[in-house]
């Protein structure tokens, strides 16, 4: 049996309620969450679309990028899942919530890395209640007639439905990582944490090339060089993997997830070729 | 010493930098621009560096050459930019008392240029196009 490929769906569709106002727009550190998260999703999926409703389509975070609309009304996030697994029943779905501002790449890697293709979904444990994440999860194809017969039947909770399945559950990388944000309180409080940093990169041979520049200044949230490298990734189409460049920072080798700080000068080694 | 230079190497002159009354064994590699990669006729190289962090990483390869092994001297050069068929791209020199060492650690120092240093190399082919190698 061949693996199925991984798309990334971001969730938009919610109505925002609590929070005033669209909660895709919102923005951390200058950039709406909903961007935020489409990027952090493509540098693990093959092809990464946006679920929202059809009156959504021309909104900030929707608009200019692949779209799936929700089949059915008033269905949550379960609508999100079910209009994707419909539109691509042969791929496994990354389903991502548009509101989670602290994620960061190295959740999603461990999350595709420890992935079980052989179970209808791959979660993480809540670091709060213990419960599965249903909103940061693989779906595979087979989470499909599954998560039919739970709407037939009137639930349209997936972490109801993942706790149903019984699914051995991901320990998060950081227990915060999936912490969301619902009202404007817990935004306030959320950007007031989130502050950008300012660093330098500096590009060479293939990726200068790519990018079409020697180097950029940027502000970032990116904790470390790999997810930095990610963001960059879906901003210049980088095609190498994370896992294929090592990064020299400040002047030195070092690991891809030291954490970066202001004014941090960063380049990225695509695999060397002297000699 | 480590050097990046963008002008074609002196294989007299790097050699002679080394020479001292000391020393009993020179060992001598040159990595030359060859026509064919993988089965596909190159036309000309390009080498590409990140200079400073490559000039940092060249001094510590030649630091721990040192420290590895008992040697007199060493001189490590690379090229940069456009290379046409036949032109060295890296020169390796290692004085040493005695042949042994001068080989040894010429071989590690080659082997490791490979790996650590921040160089790239781009081929371009008789058939037209360009790649660079690793990197795509």
């Amino acid at each position: 049996m061949t693996v199925p490929p991984i798309y990334g769906l971001v969730l938009t569709g919610g109505r925002s309620s609590r929070m005033g106002r669209d909660k895709a727009a919102l923005e951390y550190g200058g950039r709406a969450q909903a961007d935020r998260a489409f990027d952090l999703l493509s540098g693990f999926c093959e092809r990464t679309f946006v679920s929202a409703r059809a009156d959504q389509a021309e909104l900030p975070g929707r608009a200019g990028r692949p779209q799936i609309h929700d089949v059915i009304e008033n269905g949550g996030p379960a609508a999100g899942i079910l209009s994707a697994l419909r539109t691509h029943p042969d791929a496994a779905w990354l389903v991502l919530a548009c509101d989670l501002p602290f994620l960061t790449g190295d959740v999603l890697a461990a999350l595709v890395e420890q992935r079980d293709p052989a179970r209808a979904a791959t979660a993480f444990q809540s670091g709060n209640d213990g419960l599965p994440e249903p909103l940061c999860a693989i779906y595979e194809p087979a989470f499909l007639p599954v998560l039919e017969a739970f709407l037939a039947g009137g639930f349209k909770c997936p972490r109801k439905m993942l706790i149903q399945l019984g699914l051995p559950l991901l320990r998060l990388p950081h227990a915060a990582a999936l912490d969301n944000v619902n009202e404007p309180a817990e935004f306030d409080a959320a950007a007031a944490k989130l502050q950008p940093l300012a660093v330098t990169v500096r590009y060479f041979a293939a990726l200068r090339e790519k990018a079409g520049l020697e180097s950029e200044s940027i502000q970032t949230l990116a904790p470390t060089p790999a997810d930095l490298y990610r963001e960059l990734s879906a901003r210049h189409g980088f095609t190498l993997a994370a896992g294929q460049v090592r990064v020299a920072l400040n002047g030195a080798y070092a690991p891809m997830s030291t954490p970066l700080s202001e004014g941090a000068e960063l380049i990225f080694i695509p695999p060397v070729a002297g000699g | 010493m480590f050097l990046l230079s963008s002008e074609a190497l002196d294989p007299a002159a790097l050699r002679q930098r080394l020479q001292r009354p000391d020393a009993g064994a020179l060992t001598v590699f040159e990595g030359w621009v060859r026509n064919h990669h993988q089965g596909l006729a190159v036309l000309s190289l390009e080498y590409e560096a990140a200079p400073e962090l490559c000039q940092s990483e060249g001094d510590r390869l030649l630091a721990d050459a040192r420290a590895q092994f008992d040697i007199l001297d060493v001189l490590v050069a690379h090229r940069t930019g456009h290379l046409a068929i036949g032109d060295i791209a890296v020169w390796i020199g290692v004085a040493s008392g005695h042949r042994d060492t001068a080989f040894a650690a010429c071989r590690f120092l080659i082997d490791e240029i490979k790996v650590r240093l921040p160089i790239w190399k781009k081929e371009h082919y008789a058939r037209g196009g360009a790649t660079w190698i690793g990197a795509e």
